[in-house]
């Protein structure tokens, strides 16, 4: 049974893996050729570095996430700090309507954002561009934060806020002392979460973004519809590396401030 | 004695529902005043209306001769020890203690000296830079005792605060609060379900049910003379009987008559009739006007208690000597060990004391 | 009172940019180019109803095949050793993080005709086999894609269930296997149901996958939309109208989920 399950594990870590270690290793090939390894080169990488195109649409992709990302935090958490106080009724509407982006397809979302700013652009001057991916990216990132900061309302013990009051704080010092640093955790995973999904966006971006401004995922599947470029592969490999150093660090400081928050003692020491 | 705070006609409805019908009491400066009830019944209600977190929807609440309905909670001279402790889990022992003084942004030496009395106080030196999650129960309870008292508030508010210890340890800090109310001369007040806690620490005791406080006294007042059954009921164990008030010092229960203490009641008047485990004796059966069979006997530590059926009613009788199981024995009693009481207007729903947060 | 306040700037937010484009999704479905009401375009819907059940067909096939291989995997994880078992979860999601186009592309690469597999097959004097642009390319690169989401919600109800509880099952003589089918299972469901959204979603809308893995002959109704609004049969109204019918299968399919869903813990990540 164990030897089952390793062999398993095994097969299925190979098709996952194996797709991607072929992307990396003809990444380094000297020729095009996807079957071949005919020599050692670091000329895809050279070239991609030149490639204004995609730099440009890299830098598009980081300026936008980070102000997507940062936009979305902040209306996030204020969003869910109003709909917490809400009665039942609105409240549940409220939750709804921001699920939709979430379960929606999301090439409804992308086609339904298209059509608003097509709707405007013939009354308002409206271009596709950098604005509407702005607005479009905002859009999809705010539930997923109001998602993450919710739950740490209901996992806050209540009277925290009470006891901040009670000690002398106006009820918008208490929460600045007392209910932010508890709800901290959820609002900046919401915010790392709007980050790598904004990064990531292809779809929503895809029908959002005008010719001028567009972000890297766009870009590549461009370059997929062109004939072969080793390039993407060069891509490839460097946005794997980036991922497992992002992950692996992710993972340390994880295990770090678990160490550290250690385990509540039993029993009376005094 | 002049009194600290004054609720007059308190009156809460919480969607339609009275949690509070008309509450008045005072309670006197540096008294340690406990309000004793089952749950639901309106203690911690009366707590939060004193601590400024609900406002009455009418009475007035004065606070040191000043009417402080409406101010809010960080503008009150008060503070609070809350049910779970709801102490800052991301400050450590000393941060949080000094929450408060931070607050009012003392100068750091003021913090550091008044600090650093609190944790001698509550005995916690050496823990100031322990993280509030690393600490046992009851050292939690002591942090937020500190952090409380450190504002040097002129009532301290106790909410249900020993409910998450275990039993010696309740028992310690009862002693312990006790002690500290004396020490610094502060009013302490105090909500707990729990009769034996109430008894031992309060100079009053403030007795609630179902948002309507049935007596108010001195403990000894309180157990000794209940001003009905339910009030004897919920203070320990009690026999409640129906009874009739033939005239002055005479009472009747089960068909026979005893000589009493009470009067005042008018003639053939049914009552309440409370007498007290403890206050039974038992007897050869010919030797007492009232004779049962010896249900059942536990052994409890200290005594034994017997159930024992006279007459359609289950007496619980509490002795040092154990009556044996399924025979015949007398109860007998003195006429000052019969409490008469009123009967109340409805019958009081006799609760179960849990120890459940209510709501 | 003034706590909800500030919630207001989502709200409007919410209602421009989430309400008022779903709002635009049927005007523009039930209107014709100057705005008058038709039904035109809602009742053409139907004459691709052969590309929507090419979709719903394929993503249910996909979604079998990760739920075949994510549940025995799930399992496998929540035997090994916590310390190991956060590492082994992030080895297996760590392909998730990769763009999707580009491990997609990577598939594109694999299974050409001049492709790796086909080329290792040669050796082999086999071959060569058309892989790409086939509908099995298709259902590969959904289940390659989205497997990660299957895994997740079943690892995470699965990790949840109480070790007592298994030994409970055994100590009432269940063995092995009548503890996976009895408790495992039933316990573990909410996970595989939101599993199944979350695969089943993606994959029926996907355009990408489709057009990179099935050339042009394995068009789904992500292709169809995507042709409406900036392909070469430019129709906004029907494309609108398409999507409008999209939304309701998968509205419909979430209702029908949230019957067995008791559980709104499990969340992505």
């Amino acid at each position: 049974m164990k030897v089952l399950s390793k062999i398993y594990l095994a097969i299925v870590l190979m098709f996952l893996y194996i797709p991607i270690f072929v992307l990396i290793v003809f990444s380094f090939n000297t020729t095009k050729s996807r079957t071949v390894m005919s020599g050692f080169t670091f000329e895809w990488y050279e070239k991609l570095f030149r490639n204004d195109i995609i730099m440009s649409s890299l830098m598009n992709t980081i300026i936008i996430a980070v102000l997507a990302s940062i936009a979305a935090t902040i209306l996030g958490t204020a969003a869910a700090i109003g709909i917490n106080s809400m009665k039942k009724l609105p409240r549940a509407v409220v939750l709804n309507v921001t699920n939709f982006p979430i379960i929606n397809p999301e090439i409804v979302t992308g086609v339904s954002l298209m059509l608003l700013f097509v709707f405007f652009a013939a009354r308002m001057n409206v271009e596709f561009g950098f604005a509407t991916l702005l607005i479009a990216h905002i859009t999809f990132d705010v539930p997923y934060v109001i998602l993450n900061v919710m739950p740490k309302f209901r996992q806050m013990d209540p009277f925290l806020y009470e006891a901040a009051q009670d000690l002398g704080c106006s009820p918008v010092k208490a929460f600045f002392k007392v209910v932010l640093p508890e709800i901290m955790p959820g609002v900046v995973s919401g915010f790392l979460m709007s980050f790598t999904f904004s990064l990531d966006d292809f779809i929503i971006s895809y029908f959002t973004s005008g010719s001028s401004t567009q972000t890297l995922p766009v870009t590549i599947y461009s370059m997929t519809r062109r004939k072969v470029s080793p390039e993407i592969n060069a891509l490839s490999t460097i946005i794997f590396l980036v991922v497992v150093v992002v992950l692996i660090v992710k993972n340390i400081i994880e295990r770090r401030s678990e160490a550290k928050k250690g385990m509540p003692i039993k029993g009376e020491k005094a | 004695m002049s009194n600290i705070v004054t609720l007059k006609d308190i009156i809460v409805e919480f969607d339609g529902e009275r949690i509070l019908d008309r509450i008045n009491l005072d309670i006197g400066d540096k008294q340690f005043v406990t309000l004793l009830g089952p749950s639901g019944c309106g203690k911690t209600t009366t707590l939060r209306i004193i601590g400024g977190f609900i406002n009455p929807d009418s009475g007035t609440v004065t606070f040191d001769g000043k009417k402080i309905n409406g101010l809010p909670p960080h503008k009150r001279n008060v503070n609070t020890v809350f049910q779970r402790y709801a102490l800052f889990p991301h400050l450590n022992v000393y941060e949080n203690i000094a929450f408060g003084l931070r607050v009012q942004k003392l100068p750091e030496k003021e913090i550091t000296k008044r600090v650093g009395e609190m944790l001698k106080l509550v005995n916690l030196m050496g823990y100031e830079k322990r993280s509030v999650a690393r600490l046992s129960g009851g050292q939690q309870q002591r942090v937020a005792i500190a952090r409380a008292l450190v504002n040097h508030p002129k009532v301290l508010l106790l909410d249900e605060p020993l409910g998450a210890l275990d039993l010696k340890l309740r028992k310690e800090m009862q002693i312990e609060l006790k002690r500290i109310q004396e020490q610094l001369e502060i009013t302490f007040i105090y909500v707990t379900h729990d009769q034996e806690e109430a008894l031992t620490m309060s100079d009053t005791v403030v007795v609630m049910n179902g948002g309507i406080i049935q007596q108010i006294g001195s403990p000894v007042d309180i157990y000794n003379e209940p001003v009905n059954a339910f009030v004897a009921d919920f203070i320990g164990e009690s026999n409640i009987l129906n009874g009739l008030m033939v005239k002055d010092k005479l009472v009747e229960i089960s068909g026979r008559q005893f000589e009493c203490v009470d009067k005042g009641f008018g003639e053939n008047t049914p009552v309440d009739v409370v007498i007290r485990p403890e206050d039974i004796r038992l007897v050869a059966p010919e030797e007492a006007q009232l004779s049962g069979i010896v249900e059942s006997v536990i052994f409890k530590g200290v005594h034994y208690e017997m159930i024992i059926e006279a007459y359609d009613y289950k007496w619980i009788v509490q002795s040092t000597q154990a009556a044996e199981k399924g025979s015949s024995v007398g109860l007998s009693f003195l006429p000052d060990d019969i409490h008469i009481m009123h009967k109340m207007d409805k019958p009081a729903k006799v609760q179960e004391a849990s120890a459940e947060n209510e709501n | 009172m003034k706590t909800k306040l500030i919630a207001s700037p989502y709200l409007v937010w919410m209602v421009v940019f989430i309400l008022v484009p779903l709002i635009l999704v049927a005007y523009f479905a039930f209107t014709d180019g100057n705005g008058n009401f038709t039904l035109d375009y809602v009742s053409d819907v139907a004459q691709y109803s052969p590309i929507f059940v090419r979709s719903i067909w394929l993503a249910l096939i996909a979604t079998v095949i990760c739920l075949l291989i994510a549940y025995p995997l799930s399992y496998i994880l929540t035997g090994i050793n916590k310390k190991s078992q956060s590492t082994m979860l992030m080895i297996v999601m760590l392909p998730m993080w990769m763009n999707f186009l580009l491990r997609t592309y990577a598939w594109m690469t694999l299974l050409g005709n001049n492709g790796l597999i086909n080329s290792l097959l040669g050796f082999l004097n086999l071959g060569p086999f058309k892989m790409l642009n086939t509908e099995g390319a298709v259902v590969l690169g959904m289940v390659y894609n989205y497997l990660p989401f299957m895994i997740l919600p079943i690892y995470s109800v699965m990790v949840k269930i109480d070790k007592n509880v298994l030994e409970a099952a055994s100590d009432l003589g269940c063995n092995a296997r009548k503890t996976l089918f009895k408790v495992v299972l039933p316990l573990s469901l909410p996970g595989v149901m939101s599993g199944i959204t979350m695969v089943f979603v993606p994959a029926i809308s996907t355009f990408i996958i489709s057009r990179m893995l099935g050339g042009g002959g394995n068009l789904l109704i992500g292709d169809l939309i995507e042709m409406q609004f900036l392909g070469n049969s430019y129709n906004m109204n029907l494309g609108a109208a398409i999507s409008l019918v999209l939304m309701v299968i998968v509205l419909l399919l979430m209702t029908i989920m949230n019957q067995f869903n008791t559980d709104d813990d499990v969340v992505l990540m």
